[in-house]
């Protein structure tokens, strides 16, 4: 009897420790890895949620080093790598554009002040990869979904085109095939890495979800010449929260609650 | 019977347009399986022959739902245990590089348009 | 009793035939739309909803405005509805019918709508949205049928339709609120984000659906020589006047609350709307003469001499539904996507295909609509009620 109280003692104690230290080790090893190698195959499947488990994708872009040939040359990369078309009107589509901060933060740039510099500033908008997305919580198919690393998806299969995730977005980086995208993409200018969209769908920046599952950096981080800085949040030693910690940095319409992934370095 | 001429008459019509699909065909030549231009560098598909005939299908949506939807990658086959990408472009047609001569020929033998090349794209041109 | 459709005079056939023809003008639009998609219609990145949207969202209030009818003769038992109401719940058949093809045509990928049973998703509103339709549908079409058979069969309705009329008084609220939640859970969207928006949708559905409903009695008066009654139309002004007031007293209030405020998410929709913004000014004239529509009805509608007047009652009610489909069906939706979240300002027109196609949709469901107000008409001439 007593040897078996004790014995249960022993037990108990040490499941208890082994549940403690299991998750802080299973997340340790899976950070390691998320950092070293860039990502596992399995990876975005398997990590934790958004919050201080696993990876959480984010990006800092130093607007201060911005200039408009990098931004060409971000733009362009992204776009011809994705299948993106050159519509131009009012029905084009966009991943990634720039914009003067005037518009990227209305209401927040003093204006009426006699410097122009900060207004007339441009930066590069794309998809905000938020915490808290409206468009995921509107879309009636899941088609457009949060993955656990963060990453505000969509399945082109599913989309049904309401167009609900594009009244949802406080941020305007969402695009519709009002057309056939085939049509404005000549059959040079498309690769064969990535599919094309069909009429009807809606489209946006994906973060190069295709290419963090190979290990590598999005193709605008691979090509900005150092200005846009890209990595895991929740990794203190990560590119981003590195020069997060050293620059002061703000994010679009922080009021509403979205909490973005993107990050403008002032 | 009380106008029974013309119940006969349109039960005959009816029975007529009713086995039109039959009439139609004769004279046809019948089914013949189409010719496939198989992978010349590889012996098997991802999985058997026959099961393939029968369930791509259903693999492909499953591929896609997986890899887009739950981040995983990588297929094994339910045999051997060798791996693949799950992914329509960059497995099934690096073997199926001749898409017209292979799904093609096979899909429009028995009527069936999938509309995956609306968006994916095919090697060498589409559709 | 559907037998009664297909009895009637040359003109009627002949504006079945017209509607038909409209239709099918549609439906040819709509093939347009088909194969080149939504690109020919005026819709852009920054307005990506439009006419369709704005004209499911007006519907839904006439939809709903049934309900005017039903609280009276159900829950107060006031009579002079007994004779109408089944008008209302068949143009509520009509209005869902055409909400729910509105829905359609404005899909990217309609062949893919079945998704959205496949994969249920209830934190989406455009489920909701979805489910208290079809709801309401199928209430409206199993109410109306079953009470007008058991008056032709002049014999009381059946007591357990009666959980389905009481289920359909919140039912009809619910279809308005919803649509409401549709906009008014968008962050980043001032025009919307704002919680009146529902009971205005609300009252300016139960201004302009009476309005319309009093419309429709005299166009059946007129052309059926069954009388409506007086009374019961009468009432439903009532019912709209005071509608048309909450209407405009809400609207009140929330230029109020922008304009004193003054926060710019907010006001420059309406700045955009009722004055123009950065040169555009296309719906500026519309804004204003359905301020001065809806006013001019309250001042005519108020005094009781004039509402008993038929016509200038039937002019007020014309004036009433005016000032409410401008509001809702053009006003609401584009001012709500101008200027864009990034405070850019492109404006949004609709193209003639989508105005054919919008068209098309509106003849379908008059047709509807025509064909059961004449066996509904039938069947009270046939009972001589
Ligand atoms: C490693 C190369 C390879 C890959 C990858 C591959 N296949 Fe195959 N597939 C083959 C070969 C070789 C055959 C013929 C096998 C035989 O001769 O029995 C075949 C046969 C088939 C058949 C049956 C043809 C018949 O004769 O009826 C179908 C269908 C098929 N493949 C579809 C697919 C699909 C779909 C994919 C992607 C999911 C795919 N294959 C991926 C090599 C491949
Ligand atoms: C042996 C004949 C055959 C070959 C070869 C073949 N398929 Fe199929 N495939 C079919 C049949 C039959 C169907 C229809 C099944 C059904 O309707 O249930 C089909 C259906 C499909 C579908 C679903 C279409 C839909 O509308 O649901 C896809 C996707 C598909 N095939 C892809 C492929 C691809 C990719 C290849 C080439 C790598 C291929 N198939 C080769 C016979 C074939
Ligand atoms: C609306 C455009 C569209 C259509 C139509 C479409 N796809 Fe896709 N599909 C995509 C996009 C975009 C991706 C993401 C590609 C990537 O990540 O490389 C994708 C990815 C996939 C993947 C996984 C990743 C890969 O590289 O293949 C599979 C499997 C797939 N699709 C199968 C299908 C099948 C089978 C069909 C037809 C029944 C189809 N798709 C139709 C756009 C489309």
């Amino acid at each position: 009897m007593k040897s078996t109280r004790r014995k249960f003692i022993k037990i108990a104690g040490m499941s208890a420790l082994g549940w403690s230290l299991c998750p802080a080790l299973f997340n340790g090893s899976s950070r390691a890895a998320g950092h070293n190698e860039g990502h596992s195959e399995e990876h975005s499947g398997s990590s934790a949620n958004a919050h201080g488990h696993g990876v959480r994708w984010a990006m800092a872009i130093d607007t201060a080093r911005m200039t408009d040939e990098i931004m060409q040359k971000c733009i362009e990369a992204c776009h011809s790598a994705h299948n993106v078309p050159h519509i131009n009107n009012k029905q084009e589509i966009k991943w990634i554009w720039p914009e003067t901060f005037h518009h990227l933060f209305p209401g927040q740039m003093n204006d009426h002040f006699h410097t122009n510099e900060f207004p007339e500033r441009k930066a590069l908008a794309l998809c905000n990869h938020c915490d808290n997305p409206p468009c995921v919580r509107v879309c009636p198919t899941k088609a457009t979904f949060k993955r656990p690393d963060g990453i505000v998806m969509m399945d082109f299969h599913r989309c049904v085109g309401c167009r609900y995730c594009m009244a949802a977005c406080p941020y305007g980086s969402r695009s519709f095939n009002f057309a056939d995208p085939r049509k404005y993409l000549k059959e040079s200018e498309r690769t064969l890495e990535f599919p094309t969209r069909t009429k009807g769908v809606v489209e946006k920046c994906l973060f190069c979800y295709e290419r963090l599952a190979e290990g590598k950096q999005p193709y605008c981080v691979e090509v900005s010449e150092g200005t846009i800085y890209f990595g895991d949040l929740n990794d203190p030693h990560s590119d981003v929260r590195k020069v997060l910690k050293e620059r002061y940095a703000i994010r679009r319409k922080p009021e509403l609650g979205t909490s973005p992934c993107v990050y403008y370095l002032i | 019977m009380y106008d029974g001429g013309k119940i006969i008459a349109g039960l005959a019509v009816f029975v007529l347009l009713f086995t039109f699909p039959f009439w139609y065909n004769i004279g046809n030549a019948a089914y013949t399986k189409p010719k496939l231009e198989l992978p010349k560098d590889a012996k098997e598909c991802v999985e058997k022959t026959e099961w393939m005939r029968a369930e791509h299908m259903q693999l492909l949506n499953e591929w896609r739902d997986e890899a887009i939807r739950e981040g995983h990658h990588t297929y094994k086959n339910m045999v051997t245990g060798k791996v693949y990408k799950k992914s329509l472009t960059k497995t099934c047609l690096k073997c199926h590089a001749q898409k017209d001569k292979f799904c093609d020929r096979c899909h429009e033998s028995l009527s069936v348009h999938p509309y995956c090349w609306d968006c994916h794209v095919a090697p060498k041109g589409d559709k | 009793m559907l037998e009664k459709a297909i009895k009637g005079n040359k003109l009627y056939w002949g504006w079945l035939c017209l509607l038909l023809a409209v239709s099918g003008l549609g439906f040819l639009a709509y093939t347009v739309q088909m194969k080149e998609g939504l690109s020919i219609t005026g819709m852009s990145r920054d307005v990506s909803w439009g006419f369709y949207i704005a004209q499911f969202t007006f519907l839904v209030g006439v939809a709903a405005s049934a309900v005017m009818m039903v609280i009276p003769k159900y829950l107060h038992h006031y009579q002079a509805f007994g004779r109408v109401l089944i008008l209302g719940e068949f143009l509520a058949v009509a209005a869902v019918s055409m909400c729910l093809l509105f829905i359609v045509v404005d899909l990217g990928q309609p062949q893919r709508l079945f998704n959205v049973l496949l994969h249920p998703t209830p934190n989406s509103i455009l489920f909701w949205d979805m489910v208290v339709l079809n709801g309401y549908l199928f209430l409206n079409i199993l109410i109306g049928w079953v009470t007008l058979e058991s008056e032709r069969k002049q014999v009381p309705p059946p007591g357990w339709i009666k959980p389905f009329i009481y289920l359909s008084i919140p039912w009809a609220v619910s279809i308005h609120t919803v649509t409401a939640f549709l906009y008014c859970g968008l962050p980043g969207r001032g025009f919307w984000l704002t919680a009146i928006l529902a009971p205005r949708f609300l009252a300016s559905a139960f201004a302009s659906g009476p309005a319309f409903l009093i419309l429709l009695c005299y166009i059946v008066k007129i052309f059926t020589k069954w009388d409506p009654g007086k009374e019961a139309i009468q009432s439903l002004a009532k019912i709209v006047t005071y509608a048309l007031i909450a209407n405009l007293f809400f609207l009140g209030l929330e230029v109020f609350t922008t304009a004193y405020s003054q926060i710019p998410d907010h006001m420059l929709h309406f700045k955009y709307l009722f004055f123009g913004l950065d040169g555009h000014y296309t719906y500026v004239p519309w804004m204003w003469v359905a301020v001065i529509a809806g006013l001019s009805a309250v001042l005519i509608l108020l005094f009781p001499k004039n509402r008993q007047a038929d016509n200038v009652l039937a002019f007020a009610c014309l004036l009433v539904f005016l000032s409410c489909w401008i509001d809702k069906g053009l006003g609401m939706i584009s001012g709500g996507f101008v200027p864009s979240p990034l405070e850019h300002v492109t404006e949004y027109i609709p193209t003639k295909l989508e105005l054919m196609v919008t068209l098309g949709v509106y003849a379908a469901g008059f047709l509807i609509l025509t064909i059961l107000y004449k066996v509904a008409v039938g069947v009270k001439k046939e009972v001589g009620a």
